[in-house]
Formats: structure tokens, C-alpha cells, sequence
């Protein structure tokens, strides 16, 4: 599967950044991309729990291409969630379903951030997509 | 100046962890284990686990007379006697929620439960669900600013109709000693059951339960330096004799029918089903290990590094510190900065402290926090552990403000 521009361009700074500090640099910069959601979207239905962090998903479906956004009121989450977001936008269930997200994020270098003793949110993220790609 | 500490070559998983980059501050979590201990495991496995107190054959008896004799290490450690007084359980939350169960049948609706505003929730939970159980009325000991339970108040909370008084003496959050004493005496007086959460105090100086004057007195062998999936019920013997038995099967009991029985008291009609072996024997081991260290000595190692950890944060600015910590650790939040991000930054450093609510959800928030991060001291950090957290907390505010 071929990447979108923009996650092509994730991974290439990514696979670039030296060191942690400059791999928080990125994540910060990253984070200032997502497009800021409204006080309506930022609804009890939208909060995904589990997180030490607020988090919050909005998902649509657009002609059957999914439309994420997504706000985290930490700057670090808000960087993975937009690493996220851009890799699955306009996706389709079925691609979806497919597609490996924590691979991503091992390409990434940034795997560390799904283990299970993290409760940063994005398993419960990652989650939350999982089941709206299912139609659960 | 560099302070080291005596006693870190003695815990060799320091070692391990320093090679993987790690500095570990999260004591309050759970413990390193001291060389001792290890060799008491392996000794025990090496030379042959047996069940307790069911088998004659030898291996039986050298298994039993060690668990035995960690029971007695375990109330000399409390100045509680010898071990009949002490109940082995699965950790400080299935001691508490021991006691929830079994006194449970000694309450009536209306009557009152005391406990802190402080707790963790394992000395929350248990009497708040009990309350609910049986209409009881739950009644929370409200703070001074300090951290420390708000002694006026609380004796004024705590009278006639309070059944169950049971606080923390150490907080896990605030690093705060609770006014005891005061607390329990008053509590007796008014004739109430009093429990006291040692899973923090335990772990910093002696404390005699005998001199306390409690009914119970809980806390988990992990926080101890000891291993984990154990913990202690110390119950007077007039107190445990207040327990109905709460959970059934083998051990516990003396005759078992089909449609009858009859249980045995404490501490074994507390202790159903095969016990934690071969931890008992090895918290007996860290209990001498413990024992053979010069007190007063770890005490003043212990104070040193607090001092140094309060006073690095105090000197940082916009740092926010939980009351106001006595011992063993400290919470804080840093204005403008969430702890998510802070605690993401500190553990790409290597740096092993805990960031959230710490199982005290009530308190953090009554703080009007969502989290804070918390830093722990133990017998084996040294001043060099504080350097590494202090500058990876430095660079963590560098980039993120
Ligand atoms: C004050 C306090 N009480 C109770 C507990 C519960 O201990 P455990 O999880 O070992 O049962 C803890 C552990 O974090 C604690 O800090």
C-alpha cells in the first residue's frame, strides 16, 4: 500500500530525528497541525477513556472514506494523534482493517508509545478505531 | 555534595537497570529486592517446595517450620509478639478487603465508617462498597492544607455512632504522616474498630503496633523490599476474634461436611487455600536482612534525600508540590505543563517515576488535578539519582515551555 504525502513525509523526518529530544521536537510540531476541534465535537460520545490525558475522536465517513480529527488537551498526544490521523485518513473500512497501525508506529520509532503500561491513550485510541472500522 | 547509599550494592537489580539507562523513583510503587531475599527463594526452590501445614513427609515440615518462623519474624518486626496475631493475605488490598468482609456482619444501617480523604482507593473502596452493602453511612476526614488529615475536624467527625475508623499512616500521594495517635485513641475511646493502612509507613522507620494501639494494622511485603502477592493482616487478638470468615476452603477449616463445618480461628481460618510459600519465607528473609541494617543510619539517609528532592523542586520554578511532604516522596504539577507530556519527556530519559491519580482518584481531584507526577525514594537511591531525575526534568521543561 502506497503512503498518503503527508505520512511519507512522518516517516522521513521520523526516520531522520536523532535522539529523543529531537523526536519530541517533531511530535510537539506534529501536534500543532491537528485542526482544533469544537466545544460540540469535544462531547462526552467523542472522549475516548483510558487516557492520562484528555482525548477525543471524531470519525465521519464521507462517501465511504473515513474523516478523522482528533484533540488532546497534552502536546505529545496530540502529536501521535496527528501520526495517526494522517496515515488513516480517507481510508475505507475495509482498508482500514488491514492496515497495521502499530506498525506504523514502529516505522515510526515511536512503538514504545503503544505499550500497555502506557496510558497515554492511543491503544484506546487505536481501539476505537479498530471497532469503527468493524461497524461495531 | 554526593551522598551514595550503603545499602544499593545489596539490591543488584539497581545495577541492572542503571546499565539499561533507567533510574528508578518509583518506590512507592513497589520495591527492589535485596540479594537476600533472592537467596532465600532459591534456597527454598532449590531445596525443595512442600505444602504447609498438611504433610508429614520432611519436606513438609522444613517448608511449614520456615513459613512459621516468617510469621513470627513478621510480628517481632511489629513488637506484635509472636506470629499468632499475624494473617498472611495476597497483598494490603485483600487484607482490607478481609477486614470490610468480616466485620461486615457487626454493622447496622445508619452507623458510620470513618475514613480519610487521603486513602488509596484500597482503603476506599472496601468501606465505601461495605457502606453501600449495608446502608451505612461513609464518612470522609477532611485535610488541612499541610496534607495531613485535619485533626480538629476529624474528631469532631468521629463519635459514638463510628464504627469502623480506618486511615492511612503514610500517604502515597502526599508523603505525609497522619496524626495517628490522636486519631486512634479517640476513635477507641468512642468504641470503634480502628484500622490503620501501613502500605506506605511500614517502609520508613519501626512502627509498634502494640504502642499504636490499633485493631489492625495492614501492608504489602512488595512495598517492603519484599516479594510480591503478600501481604500482612496484624489483627489484636481480641480484634481478629471479631472476624467472621470470609473466604473457604482448604486450611481453614477444622471438620468439613457435606452441608456443615467448622473453620478454625487466626490466623490459619483466615489463610484458605495453599498461601504464598515461598514468598512468606522470603519476606522473613528481608525482615532479617532489614533487621541487621543500622536504623538510624537509613533513616537519615532517607531524610537527606527527601530534603534534596524538596528542595529541587521548591528551587524550580512554576513547580507546584502536593502539601507538604515529611517523607519518603513527593507529587507535584508544573503550571502551564500536563503531566502526560512531562512524564512522557522524564520516561525518554530513563527516568522511572509515576505520573496519574496514584489509585487516589478523590484526592486528586478534590486537589482540582486530573494527575500529578510523583517521585520515590527507597534505602538504595543516592544523590545521583536525583541529579539524573533533576536534570531530565530540566530538559523536559526546556522543550516543552
Ligand atoms: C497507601 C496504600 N495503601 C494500599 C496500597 C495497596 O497495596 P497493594 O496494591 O500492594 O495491595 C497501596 C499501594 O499502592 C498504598 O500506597
Amino acid at each position: 500500500m502506497s503512503l498518503p504525502p503527508d505520512a511519507r513525509e512522518a516517516l522521513d523526518s521520523f526516520a531522520a530525528a536523532a535522539g529523543w529530544e529531537q523526536r519530541a521536537r517533531l511530535l510537539m510540531q506534529w501536534g500543532e497541525r491537528l485542526a482544533p476541534l469544537t466545544d460540540e465535537e469535544k462531547s462526552d460520545d467523542n472522549r475516548v477513556h483510558g487516557c492520562e490525558s484528555q482525548v477525543w475522536l471524531v470519525a465521519r465517513q464521507d462517501d465511504g472514506h473515513w474523516r478523522f480529527a482528533a484533540a488532546s488537551d497534552a502536546r505529545l498526544i496530540r502529536g501521535l494523534l496527528a501520526l495517526l490521523l494522517v496515515r488513516v485518513e480517507g481510508l475505507s473500512s475495509a482498508e482500514l482493517r488491514q492496515l497495521d497501525l502499530p506498525g506504523w508506529f514502529r516505522q515510526l520509532g515511536l512503538d514504545r508509545q503503544l505499550s500497555p503500561s502506557r496510558s497515554n491513550g492511543l491503544n484506546a485510541v487505536l481501539q476505537r478505531m479498530a471497532q469503527l472500522a468493524s461497524g461495531a | 555534595m554526593f551522598q551514595p547509599s550503603s545499602w544499593r550494592a545489596d539490591f543488584p537489580a539497581i545495577a541492572t537497570l542503571q546499565r539499561q539507562h533507567q533510574t528508578y523513583l518509583d518506590s512507592a510503587a513497589t520495591t527492589q529486592k535485596p540479594q537476600a531475599l533472592l537467596d532465600a527463594l532459591s534456597h527454598y526452590y532449590v531445596h525443595g517446595a512442600a505444602n504447609v501445614h498438611r504433610a508429614q513427609h520432611l519436606p513438609g515440615a522444613l517448608a511449614t517450620q520456615a513459613f512459621e518462623a516468617s510469621r513470627d519474624k513478621v510480628g517481632t518486626w511489629l513488637n506484635a509478639g509472636a506470629g499468632s496475631q499475624i494473617v498472611f493475605t495476597h497483598g494490603a488490598t485483600s487484607a482490607l478487603n478481609l477486614l470490610a468482609y468480616g466485620l461486615e456482619h457487626r454493622f447496622e444501617a445508619g452507623e458510620e465508617i470513618a475514613v480519610s480523604a487521603l486513602e488509596h482507593h484500597a482503603n476506599l473502596l472496601p468501606w465505601q462498597q461495605l457502606a453501600r452493602r449495608r446502608g451505612l453511612k461513609l464518612v470522609i476526614l477532611p485535610l488541612a492544607d499541610n496534607g495531613q488529615i485535619d485533626l480538629d475536624a476529624a474528631l469532631q467527625l468521629i463519635g459514638p455512632r463510628t464504627r469502623v475508623l480506618a486511615v492511612s499512616q503514610l500517604s502515597n500521594v502526599l508523603g505525609t504522616w497522619q496524626p495517628l495517635q490522636p486519631l486512634l485513641n479517640h476513635a477507641r475511646a468512642q468504641g470503634a474498630i480502628t484500622v490503620v493502612d501501613g502500605a506506605q509507613g511500614i517502609v520508613h522507620g519501626r512502627h509498634d503496633v502494640s504502642q499504636l494501639g490499633c485493631d489492625f494494622y495492614v501492608f504489602s511485603s512488595h512495598k517492603l523490599y519484599g516479594p510480591d502477592g503478600l501481604g500482612v493482616l496484624y489483627g489484636r487478638n481480641d480484634a481478629l476474634a471479631k472476624l467472621r470468615h470470609w473466604q473457604f476452603g482448604g486450611e481453614m477449616v477444622q471438620l468439613a461436611g457435606y452441608q456443615d463445618s467448622s473453620f478454625r480461628p487466626a490466623p490459619l481460618g483466615f489463610e484458605a487455600g495453599t498461601p504464598p510459600i515461598a514468598s512468606v519465607i522470603g519476606l522473613g528473609a528481608t525482615l532479617d536482612y532489614l533487621a541487621s541494617l543500622d536504623a538510624t543510619a537509613v533513616a537519615e539517609h532517607e531524610a537527606a534525600l527527601h530534603r534534596h528532592l524538596l528542595r529541587g523542586l521548591n528551587d524550580r520554578e512554576g513547580v507546584r508540590i502536593l502539601g507538604a511532604p515529611q517523607a519518603a516522596l513527593a507529587s507535584f504539577v508544573v503550571e502551564g505543563v500536563h503531566n502526560a507530556d512531562l512524564s512522557h519527556l522524564l520516561t525518554e530519559q530513563g527516568i522511572a517515576v509515576r505520573a496519574g491519580h496514584h489509585c487516589a482518584m478523590p484526592l486528586v481531584n478534590s486537589l482540582g488535578l486530573d494527575g500529578a507526577i510523583r517521585v520515590s525514594l527507597a534505602l538504595y537511591n543516592d544523590s545521583d539519582d536525583l541529579q539524573r531525575f533533576f536534570n531530565a526534568l530540566d530538559q523536559a521543561l526546556e522543550l516543552l515551555r
